[in-house]
């Protein structure tokens, strides 16, 4: 189907057929048209947010609890510049967004108009494809490809950049139709190697499930195809933080992240493993440690969509390229063909030796009866939301490696956090993405004040749109994981890791017109997080918490899994120059 | 051998020959890599070596299907196996990248590259210059009373062993064009 119309109705229509129902933004003098257009329509809500950096991080929390794309617009010049952290996190997590900038009129381009930026050339480097629309018979086409691009293979921000003529200019639309383009990456897994993970499983005596965001990215079916592979096989699984949900926390197998602030026993099993089957996760740094002493003696595969991924950091044994739904049906097929076996005798002796490492309670802090322990926070957030229809987001620090640890997740898609980028200031307007997407759950963002204090601007959009999204902010006066680095690191001189002069949370909640609370005695703490889940509105919850509590375990920097520091008394002197110099 | 049989980096039979022996020795190879001729893909493969610190020896580009808007850039490049195997699998993500083929492993192929070069001279200087070009089998595409501009063919180590008997024959200035380069053969 062909129809004349505008560059800027093409753009709300081609949203429209592409099924989106929402779009996060903030209007501008190059966008205009489109604006206009989105006024003289009900279809598609739109968002209005405070910042556009806000804009993509909602849609972010948007399309990561959904599994749908993110679809934000913005202006030219500051609208997109704006957007560029929004972007960089998206491709690292990768999410899948479509972001539509408005850009100056063709005529213009190139002259240093106002607000004009090279938003291609900016963008080139943090988005997974973009492109400039400088023919309206062109822009439709742009735009369904665009939705393709973001979530074919493994998904990742693209961006599309309309001049205002452009959007001005009639010209012929399009409807979406199956993509013609060459960019179809491969999902089938090569059956040969597929055949050899299964054989390495059958033999296996001390194997390890390794799960990664690819496996929530990949849909529902991936994260049922693994609970299905984890219960067959008897094999312990740990995952990054990108990945907790895909499997349940409660389930019998689960050992915990993974990683530098990961739990001993995952740690230790990814140490000691003889195989080790990686599924959509990248041996990022925070979770090998020291590459030359990362799981020394184990067979690795490693299951992944994109080919790049692969012997990137760590070199893989059984190398699968495919969607992990795909190769996770299959690689089940096969095992069963061949009978289902699994070396039971020796798992057995492999799970009572994690059951071992259990025991040493990793996890394990001092409790106080003056003072809120961020841990305990946590645990008590745990115990009072764990039966609602529950979605957390987390801003980036020791909070964010809490809440990884404390609280539990029995499905994926219900976790937002900023993990490849680790963006400060993530987490609230993600929470805003995540209500608009399910507006009567309970949304929760786990934050530490200094980060929330990034995008605190939206509690305008959350005031606005009655999104009843809560705040649930430890406040330790101090950039937490900063410090912990200073104290470790750098002679406990704390540079400016300090929060002074913060405002009143109770009075900033009331400023906006949603709720405060406050709350500083662990015998109040039940109470004051009743009433915030039972507060019909958004809540900034101002948790004060112990301010010198440091998060464990922990691997440090240029060190291997088995030389994890369990707490306070292991930390002197641990970090070498050559430590000190990694991130 | 490990404890479960499975020969570790074996390379048969995978889909992407991603089994490379992860050694330490700097290789030099020649990359060919279709791209879809449009706005920024230059930019695209450029940032991707700029933007992850990989080398660029030589890079060639222009358009080789005007029907199908299809570029073939050669590129020229250094690392270890394990950096040239990401290199190869970073260009095969970007977008509009159709194809890459490692001219070194698919080889062999054939590699030539043009160079203009000029030499202001005179005298016995001036002899020699002409004589050595001839025994290198460059043109002269333009000549003065004082000068030459010599138009050479072939392998970047035969120009640049032709620049250096240039240099004290008062070789003025010199341009490149980078590798181009096709497998032999069928």
């Amino acid at each position: 189907m062909t129809r004349e119309m505008t560059g800027a109705k093409m753009v709300v229509q081609a949203l429209k057929d592409q099924g989106v129902d929402t779009v996060f933004g903030y209007p501008g003098g190059a966008v205009l048209p489109i604006y206009d257009e989105i006024f003289q329509q009900n279809d598609i809500r739109h968002i209005l947010v405070r910042h556009e950096q806000g804009a993509v991080h909602a849609a972010e929390g948007y399309a990561r609890s959904t599994g749908k794309p993110g679809v934000v617009l913005v202006t030219s010049g500051p609208g997109a510049t704006n957007a560029v952290t929004g972007l960089t996190d998206a491709l690292m997590d990768s999410i899948p967004l479509v972001v539509l900038t408005g850009q100056v009129p063709t005529f213009l381009i190139g002259s240093d108009a106002f607000q004009e930026a090279d938003t291609v050339g900016i963008t080139r480097p943090c988005t997974k494809h973009n492109w400039l629309v400088k023919d309206p018979d062109a822009l439709s086409a742009t735009i369904h490809e665009a939705f393709h691009v973001a979530t074919a293979g493994r998904p990742g921000p693209v961006l599309i950049d309309i001049p205002k003529d452009v959007q001005f200019a009639a010209g012929t639309y399009s409807a979406p139709k199956p993509s013609t383009s060459h960019y179809q990456p491969r999902v089938k897994g090569d059956l040969e190697e597929i055949t050899e993970l299964v054989a390495a499983i059958e033999k296996a005596k001390r194997p390890v499930f390794y799960t990664g965001g690819g496996v929530i990215n990949s849909g529902p079916a991936a994260s049922q195809l693994l609970r299905e592979l984890v219960e067959a096989t008897g094999f312990p699984i740990t995952s990054t933080l990108m990945g907790l949900g895909a499997y349940p926390a409660s389930g019998r197998n689960w050992l915990g992240m993974l990683g530098m602030h990961g739990l001993y026993e995952a740690n230790m099993a990814m140490h000691g493993c003889d195989l080790m089957i990686a599924i959509g996760s990248r041996f990022d740094d925070r979770i090998t440690g020291r590459i030359d002493a990362f799981s020394p003696k184990s067979i690795k595969a490693h299951i992944d969509i994109d080919p790049s991924s692969i012997n990137k950091v760590i070199k893989a044994d059984i190398p699968i390229v495919g969607d992990v739904a795909h190769v996770l049906e299959d690689i089940l097929k096969v095992w069963k063909a061949r009978g289902r076996k699994t070396n039971a005798e020796a798992v057995s002796k492999w799970q009572s030796q994690i059951g071992d490492w259990r025991k040493i309670n990793c996890l394990a802090f001092t409790g106080s009866d003056k003072t809120i322990k961020p841990q305990y926070a946590l645990q008590r957030l745990e115990a009072l939301t764990k039966d609602h229809d529950r979605y957390i987001t987390t801003e980036v620090g020791q909070h964010q490696m809490w809440a990884a640890q404390f609280l539990n997740f029995e499905d994926p898609n219900r976790w937002m956090t900023s993990g490849g980028l680790g963006t400060m200031g993530y987490g609230f307007p993600a929470s805003i993405g995540v209500q608009m997407a399910h507006p009567d759950a309970l949304v929760i963002n786990v934050a530490g004040e200094a980060s929330w204090l990034m995008n605190m601007q939206e509690m305008g959009t959350a005031v606005q749109f009655r999104l009843p999204v809560k705040q649930f902010i430890l406040n330790n006066e101090r950039l937490g994981m900063v410090r912990q680095w200073q104290e470790l690191l750098h002679g406990e001189r704390y540079s400016h890791s300090w929060s002074e002069a913060l405002p009143d949370f109770v009075k900033l909640a009331e400023a906006f017109g949603a709720k405060g609370i406050i709350c500083k005695d662990p015998a109040d703490l039940d109470d004051a997080i009743m009433e915030m889940i039972n507060y019909d509105g958004p809540v900034i919850f101002d948790c004060l918490v112990e301010k010198h509590e440091n998060c464990f375990p922990m691997i440090p920097s240029g060190k291997a899994h088995n030389e994890m520091l369990l707490g306070e008394a292991e930390t002197q002197g641990v970090i070498d120059t050559q430590g000190a110099a990694l991130v | 051998m490990s404890a479960l049989h499975i020969k570790k980096g074996a390379t048969k039979h995978s889909a992407y020959n991603l089994r490379p022996s992860f050694s330490d020795v700097q290789e030099r190879h020649t990359l060919a890599v279709l791209v879809e001729n449009e706005p920024g893909v230059l930019a695209r493969v450029i940032g991707l070596f700029s933007g992850r610190g990989y080398n660029i020896e030589s890079l060639t580009v222009a358009e080789v299907d005007h029907t199908g808007h299809r570029s073939r850039i050669t590129i020229v490049t250094t690392g270890t196996p394990q950096v040239i195997e990401q290199i190869k699998a970073q260009l095969g993500r970007i977008v509009p990248v159709h194809e890459v083929h490692d001219l070194t492993v698919e080889g062999p192929s054939v590699e030539r590259e043009l160079a203009m070069l000029k030499v202001v001279s005179d005298g016995e200087k001036r002899v020699e210059a002409l004589r050595l070009a001839d025994i290198f089998r460059a043109n002269v595409v333009d000549s003065t009373l004082g000068s030459f501009v010599f138009e050479i063919t072939g392998a970047p180590d035969k120009i640049d062993a032709f620049a250096d008997l240039m240099r004290p024959l008062g070789l003025a200035e010199i341009a490149r064009t980078g590798v181009a380069a096709l497998l032999r053969g069928e």
